[in-house]
């Protein structure tokens, strides 16, 4: 039998509510489903602490939130690309390596908007958190290649979706 | 780790208005989560309290309370009462809703992959359509504050959920049998499991087929 107080989630997990809201926001799209989202990872994560077995208790929480982001998104039945490998991506590098990126945050937010939410996952952690590779890895169950490619792709797509929006090519 | 050598201006405008681009928790939500956690996690090991009452009232309750103990004297969570409600409640509840699944299969190569990404743990999935327990369906459940993997079993025309949730390593519970209002509940901890079956069954076949999941 265990018996627990809040002492460690306090201290582990507490810390990152905040940025872990903003990614459940950004991976539902919408303040209540947000809400609810951090509220069920919080109690989950508290339930599951004493299994926590590597230090990082962020990217631990994360991978809880993240999962339940999902959860929720599909009680909605929202259609969303769990796995965007296989498409194919109009790379251009060369043509989009000359043009300047120059976005507000209007743009960059709307662009960011439309993504798919996996490719929004994978930037929200690794560019707004600056989690590492491996962290990133840990978050989405993928191997670090993976990471690495899917990273570069959405980053692809983004920047493409900030020309799209402002007008560019 | 920094591996990137000459950043993205893609990362690098990210960066720059992150500030602007985050959502801020909404006033009061943290304070909300911090208190909706509980204090103490319930897991009594009390005596079974049926056992212990007074011999008019073990008569009575024996005449509706058919207790299958294999094992020690005590119960321990997922044989507590309130667990139990909660099983027969998620049970009830299933059967009221237009559909009692979510997945609806009766092949467990679709319904355990189903689960995948919706719930921390991989749950058991079998078929016992041999033995007149054939699989229909799967559907996600939250029972005593936790993620519950419900797996939905037809026979003749009843229906049976088999609850599954993750138990600690160490614990193991032999088959326990309780009845609540006409619903009959078996419950039992293997291999890191506590599982759950629920139907307004009679007590023998449901017990057939909560056999069939020990080894």
């Amino acid at each position: 039998m265990i018996r627990r107080d809040d002492t460690q989630f306090r201290k582990l997990i507490a810390p990152h509510l905040s940025a872990a809201y903003n990614l459940a926001r950004w991976l539902t799209g919408n303040d209540a489903d947000a809400a609810d989202v951090l509220q069920d990872s919080s109690l989950r994560a508290f339930r599951y602490l004493a299994s926590l077995q590597s230090d990082d208790a962020r990217a631990w929480f994360f991978q809880i939130v993240r999962n339940t982001a999902y959860t929720a998104l599909k009680r909605r039945k929202v259609t969303f690309e769990l796995d965007s490998d296989d498409e194919v991506v109009d790379e251009r590098p060369t043509a989009d390596a000359m043009l300047v990126i120059n976005a507000d945050s209007d743009i960059l937010r709307q662009a960011l908007s439309q993504l798919s939410v996996a490719d929004r996952e994978i930037l929200l952690l690794r560019e707004f958190e600056e989690l590492k590779y491996e962290e990133v890895a840990e978050v989405l169950q993928l191997p670090l290649g993976t990471v690495m490619s899917r990273l570069a792709r959405a980053r692809t797509r983004l920047k493409r979706a900030i020309l799209d929006r402002e007008g560019g090519i | 780790m920094k591996s990137d050598d000459v950043p993205d201006p893609v990362s690098t405008l990210l960066k720059q208005h992150r500030g602007d681009l985050r959502f801020a928790m909404p006033a009061g939500l943290k304070e909300q989560v911090l208190e909706s956690l509980p204090t103490r996690r319930p897991e009594p090991r009390t005596p079974l309290v049926w056992f212990s009452l007074g011999g008019g009232a073990v008569a009575a309750c024996l005449s509706f309370i058919l207790v299958f103990q294999l094992g020690r004297m005590s119960v321990s969570g997922p044989s507590s009462q309130t667990v139990v409600d909660e099983i027969v409640s998620a049970h009830v509840r299933s059967l009221m809703v237009a559909h009692i699944a979510d997945v609806d299969s009766t092949d467990q190569h679709t319904v355990k992959p189903w689960f995948e990404g919706k719930i921390d743990f991989a749950p058991m999935v079998r078929d016992f359509k041999n033995e007149g327990f054939p699989l229909t369906g799967g559907r996600l459940d939250y029972v005593n504050s936790r993620p519950t993997a419900a797996l939905i079993y037809k026979s003749n025309q009843h229906f049976i959920n088999l609850l599954q949730q993750p138990a600690p390593p160490s614990e193991q519970q032999r088959l326990q049998l309780q009845s609540i209002r006409g619903y009959q509940v078996f419950a039992w901890t293997k291999d890191g499991m506590h599982y759950w079956a629920v139907s307004d069954l009679n007590a023998g076949e449901l017990q057939r087929f909560a056999l069939l999941w020990q080894p």
